[in-house]
């Protein structure tokens, strides 16, 4: 990992055709992504708790501090709202801050500087001072982890005028959409599935990224859309591997930028299959699920053949250890809404 | 009196006095009679709302004066108008903001080198921190100056930005005006052990508690910490302890809380009142000088007075200006729906 993530950018090795891609997981990814922007601009700044020496809890500041120094890369005090306050005040005075939070539950003490500040700042100076700040939030469950340490926060920033949210489902989407948060002028809060850090394969540095707030469909089908971000796209993956088996072609699509949200892909795809059914973590109630639910109703009505299902988290606070398999959508759980789906009759 | 020193701050015009002492007094005046006339705009609904900064033009006026508007920048809360004065912000765009023209005015808060009018309650301060770290990263050698209140002071924001600015020797200045009230709740009841700056030691930084009604105690006790901040000895806490004259805003109802006799006995220490007397029986101004001052004050409050009250409604399609660099297609749909249905 730290030898990796010392080296310099993996384009450079892999000219010609004789290097295969390397394979790299996701915490590595956003290593290398995060390394390629500290080099690339030097008013890229990162920063947060434990990010320096230690290399983040998860590891992905790994060596970061070594090669670009303590000036670039820098631990903080434990301070979520002053993280990120700090992080409006560097961008007031020209730097392009890319501040951690070490955790989805503990970005709630900051969200006064997230919304009232960050969000904002573009806006209230009448775009005199604009906030070219990425946000890392390791995020959503899956790891058995204490409490606090699980959550899905999505719908709230995605309800903040101002801020963009986007979510990674790979490796290789981690680096790209990363990079492009980074070099984007407006405030990003980028979500990091940390049930996928692990998750290894090659990461194509050398493609190109699509637009920002465009979704993509990672396998394409025609009997029903599972539309997903995150963990949950490899969940809906496993769902439609396992249906194709019984002769249900289900597409998958990936929505990864939660805002804006790409209303013509995620339409274009349920016109077509005339089936919708949106998977998220989150717990169901005022979920993105609704949002997307609505868009689909909006841009497909006249298409859709049973209404838009929803498979989510319950509104229960997010359960401890065993119960997390009980609380996230499960293979079983999507294929019932499948099911549904297509056995629908209108009355 | 001590003797007039240079001031650092905006050039004054041709026909003014250059002094210090005289500096002070005009942009105190002109603070006052400017505020007089936002309360009065109020009165007559020009202003839906404004908050005057009434007893407390020394405490902004010596501590902005201390700044070098080259380097510095000042983070305000919603009742730094005399600061603002003193940097030479476009006082038109300040009061935009009193006018509900635009959230945080409509002057240049870059250019001004002074933030945004900003509602958050110690919501700047975390901002002035960053700034002045990314002004240490970059070696230019500015300085950052937060301004709060007692109130603001019991903000978690306030405590995280001190301890962070602290652990990075950041140079910046905490510039609370210790007005005594935060809208209805006195001082005893706000700050625990009742000094602001006592709490400097537990950051490990210098901390005093200046008259903040006298200009000069401000001045000096800014520029020292300003010098401090800027020799890379990092940051302090200035507090300035004053006197909130009138109720938190023109909403407010100070009867419901607060006695009277203490209102009159502040009177007294009015900031304004103390430099002019101190001012004649030092010798450095005379009733032509007082009456020179009250006409160029005057006249340059109503300028603004007149100018905000004039100035343009914003257009109805800049509500969705600048929401993003790079806007969204889905806020181009919503503006593109307004545009058809609202007009």
């Amino acid at each position: 990992m730290t030898e990796l993530a010392l080296r310099p950018d993996p384009e450079e090795r892999r000219e010609g055709p004789a290097a295969p891609p390397t394979p790299v997981s996701m915490q590595q990814a956003i290593n290398l992504a995060l390394a390629r922007a500290l080099e690339e601009d030097d008013t890229t700044l990162v920063f947060g708790e434990d990010v320096g020496p230690l290399g983040g809890v998860f590891r992905v500041t790994d060596g970061l501090q070594r090669r670009f120094g303590d000036h670039r890369v820098f631990d903080t005090p434990l301070a979520e709202s002053a993280i990120v306050g700090v992080a409006v005040g560097l961008a007031m005075n020209g730097w392009r801050p890319v501040p951690e939070l070490q955790f989805d539950g503990f970005a709630y003490p900051a969200v006064d500087q997230i919304v009232n500040q960050m969000a904002r700042m573009h806006y209230r100076t009448r775009g005199a001072a604009p906030m070219p700040i990425t946000l890392r939030l390791p995020s959503f469950g899956g790891i058995q982890a204490p409490e606090h340490h699980g959550e899905s926060l999505e719908a709230l920033f995605a309800h903040v005028p101002g801020l963009k949210v986007v979510v990674p489902a790979d490796p290789g989407e981690a680096y790209r959409l990363l990079l492009q948060s980074v070099r984007a002028d407006d405030p990003v809060v980028f979500m990091e599935p940390k049930a996928r850090y692990w998750d290894r394969a090659p990461i194509g540095a050398t493609e190109p990224a699509d637009p920002i707030g465009t979704a993509r469909v990672v396998r394409p089908g025609r009997h029903a859309t599972l539309i997903a971000w995150g963990s949950m796209v490899h969940r809906c993956l496993q769902v439609a591997e396992l249906a194709a088996e019984d002769g249900v072609h289900l597409e998958v699509l990936d929505l990864r930028w939660l805002k804006p949200i790409d209303t013509a892909t995620l339409a274009e795809s349920v016109r077509r299959t005339r089936r919708a059914v949106v998977v998220h973590e989150a717990p169901l109630t005022a979920g993105l699920g609704g949002e997307v639910a609505a868009l689909v109703g909006e841009h497909a009505f006249s298409s859709l053949a049973a209404p838009v299902e929803r498979v989510a988290g319950y509104d229960v606070p997010y359960p401890a250890g065993p119960l997390e398999r009980q609380y996230l959508p499960s293979v079983d759980r999507i294929l019932f809404a499948v099911q549904r789906t297509l056995e629908f009759q209108r009355a | 009196m001590s003797q007039p020193r240079s001031v650092p701050g905006a050039p004054p015009a041709p026909d003014a006095p250059t002094l210090p002492a005289h500096r002070f007094y005009e942009l105190m005046r002109t603070a006052r009679l400017l505020d007089d006339e936002a309360v009065a705009l109020q009165r007559q609904g020009v202003f839906p709302a404004y908050v005057s900064l009434r007893g407390q033009e020394a405490a902004q006026v010596g501590s902005a004066a201390a700044l070098d508007r080259e380097r510095d920048f000042a983070f305000p809360t919603y009742r730094e108008m005399a600061a603002a004065l003193t940097l030479g912000v476009d006082m038109v765009g300040y009061m935009a903001s009193h006018r509900a023209l635009w959230h945080g005015g409509t002057y240049d808060p870059i250019a001004s080198r002074f933030g945004s009018v900003n509602a958050v309650v110690g919501g700047p301060v975390p901002h002035a921190v960053g700034w002045a770290i990314g002004e240490r990263l970059r070696g230019s050698g500015g300085c950052a100056l937060a301004y709060f209140g007692d109130g603001a002071s019991s903000e978690g924001d306030v405590h995280e930005s001190m301890n962070f600015a602290g652990v990075f020797g950041a140079p910046v200045v905490f510039l609370c005006q210790n007005n005594q009230w935060a809208l209805s709740v006195p001082l005893d009841r706000q700050v625990a052990g009742g000094s602001v700056a006592a709490r400097a030691a537990g950051y490990g930084m210098p901390g005093v508690r200046v008259d903040g009604n006298d200009v000069e105690a401000v001045y000096e006790a800014t520029a020292e910490a300003l010098q401090r901040a800027r020799g890379g000895g990092g940051p302090s806490i200035v507090e300035a302890f004053t006197y909130r004259a009138a109720p938190h805003s023109t909403s407010d109802d100070t009867g419901r809380y607060r006695d009277p006799a203490e209102e009159r006995q502040w009177r007294d220490q009015d900031p304004i009142d103390r430099l002019g007397a101190a001012m004649r029986t030092a010798g450095l101004a005379d009733d032509a000088f007082f009456a020179s001052v009250e006409d160029r004050a005057r006249a340059e409050a109503e300028r603004i007075r007149d100018a905000v009250s004039a100035a343009p409604e914003p257009a109805p399609s800049d509500m969705f200006e600048h929401v993003y660099r790079e806007p969204t297609e889905e806020l181009a749909r919503q503006r593109r729906a307004w545009e058809q249905e609202a007009l």
